[in-house]
């Protein structure tokens, strides 16, 4: 379970960055490339390493109004994120 | 192939600046034929591949060789991927490597630098790298790096020589703090199909590394990442090589040669030069690269085999290597009616007991030898 008071941060081994050719965002690290849906692109600009996954929440739900359980969709992404060690939890 | 739209973008360069280096490893993958390689491209040169490359959606960029660090213009080189949004990564023996220019490359920009190690032991290095001082400069530079704040990535080529120490080997990496290991053992191309008989593991050997590897990854759940790769010769089907010949990955050697492998140099096949050719021109257009693009090209049976898409009949250099057709299957797919020689080669590692004393070093006189005695 992800504490929403926990603060992302991007593991400083990842760059997340926009890549025009794929339309989309990626992580590139050590000879390897994520490509990031759209979403995980969304959530993953949001940690900048000062906000908690509760602000995070917050300030998505505010953008998207229209998408159902949107808060579940982002606790679900970043135990994933942890799980690949793409961020750490402070 | 024919419709350009069809054609996905390489996201991944290898620049091989150079085929120099001050080691000799009997399993390097860079070509036999490397002495009749001709001159380096230049700094401009490479500025132009990497704008091209980049511009075309190239993303992740390795500068590899040789020994990248014997150019002197690598800084340079590393801005301009830097400046560029490339993320790169330096691919070397650590040789030549110092403090400063640790230093001078994370200024540019550099993102990490992957370390090649012969094996944790200096006897075993030295005798299979050709150099006496290797080993103790490899671990000095393994924690320069680190001190850096790069990502540590180490990289073991495993063979039947050092594979028994694949303990001290994952002990030193987690001592030097490293992130990821690769425990790679050799594919047997270029030099390590020169010297097969004698770097080919056993069986058994083989086992017990990966028992012993997935021992630790069991115990350290949250430590580095060990890749454990096997010979291909063990495995039944073939590796998706390259994830597909021209459909991702684009190789510059040193010459300017483009490669969809960085093999492929001894391939029956006409390779463009990004001296006359526009990368763009080269990836889409060149009939080298559209060779064995998508499924077309295939002989059976991989052309009905319903595994296609997910290894693409494999290595198209081992196919030419072992059966002197590239459009053969991989012999290493138990359905290719060569696969004899794959077994062959097997039943040899696992009854003969090699010695390192008929190894072939990868030097710039035995390339030239076995060019005279090819042609």
């Amino acid at each position: 379970m992800i504490d929403p008071a926990s603060i992302p941060q991007l593991n400083k081994h990842f760059r997340l960055q926009w890549e025009e050719a794929q339309d989309c965002y990626v992580l590139l690290y050590p000879e390897g490339m994520v490509k990031l849906n759209e979403s995980a692109g969304l959530i993953l600009n949001c940690v900048d390493g000062s906000k908690s996954v509760g602000t995070i929440i917050a300030e998505l739900a505010e953008r998207f109004p229209q998408v159902e359980g949107i808060a579940s969709d982002i606790e679900e992404f970043m135990t994933t994120a942890s799980a690949q060690r793409w961020v750490a939890f402070s | 192939m024919s419709a350009t739209a069809a054609i996905s973008p390489p996201l991944w360069l290898l620049a091989e600046l150079t085929y120099r280096c001050p080691l000799q490893c009997p399993y390097c993958s860079n070509p036999v034929e490397l002495a009749s390689a001709g001159t380096e491209l230049t700094t401009e040169d490479w500025f132009r591949v990497l704008q091209q490359s980049r511009k075309m959606g190239a993303a992740q960029l390795g500068f590899s060789g040789g020994e990248p660090l014997v150019r002197q213009d690598l800084e340079l080189l590393v801005a301009e991927a830097r400046r560029l949004g490339f993320y790169s990564n330096l691919i070397t023996s650590g040789v030549g490597l110092t403090r400063d220019r640790v230093g001078s490359l994370r200024e540019a920009g550099l993102d990490h630098i992957q370390i090649s190690f012969q094996s944790t032991d200096s006897d075993i290095s030295e005798l299979l790298s050709g150099s006496r001082k290797a080993f103790a400069h490899k671990l000095a530079m393994a924690e320069a790096v680190k001190s850096a704040g790069y990502p540590m990535v180490l990289n073991f080529v495993l063979h039947r020589h050092n594979i028994d120490q694949i303990e001290q080997i994952i002990d030193l990496s987690h001592e030097l703090g490293a992130d990821y290991v690769e425990l790679a053992n050799a594919q047997y191309h270029g030099w390590a199909l020169l010297n097969r008989d004698e770097l080919m593991p056993s069986r058994e050997q083989l086992a017990r590394a990966e028992e012993v590897t997935n021992a630790w990854r069991e115990a350290h759940p949250n430590g580095m990442r060990l890749f454990f790769v096997v010979p291909d010769y063990y495995e039944e089907r073939p590796k998706p090589c390259m994830n597909g010949w021209a459909k991702m990955f684009l190789a510059v050697a040193p010459d300017g040669l483009a490669l969809p492998c960085h093999s492929a140099r001894g391939l029956p096949l006409e390779f463009p030069n990004v001296r006359d050719h526009d990368v763009a021109a080269i990836w889409n257009e060149s009939s080298a690269f559209n060779a064995y693009r998508g499924f077309d090209w295939m002989q059976e049976p991989c052309r009905s085999c319903p595994e296609k898409e997910q290894d693409f009949g494999g290595c198209r250099c081992q196919a030419f290597a072992l059966t002197g057709d590239a459009s053969q299957p991989d012999p290493v797919c138990t359905k290719s009616d060569q696969r004899g020689q794959i077994d062959a080669a097997l039943t040899a590692a696992n009854c003969h007991n090699a010695s390192s004393s008929a190894l072939q070093y990868r030097t710039w006189s035995a390339s030239q030898s076995i060019i005279t005695s090819t042609r």
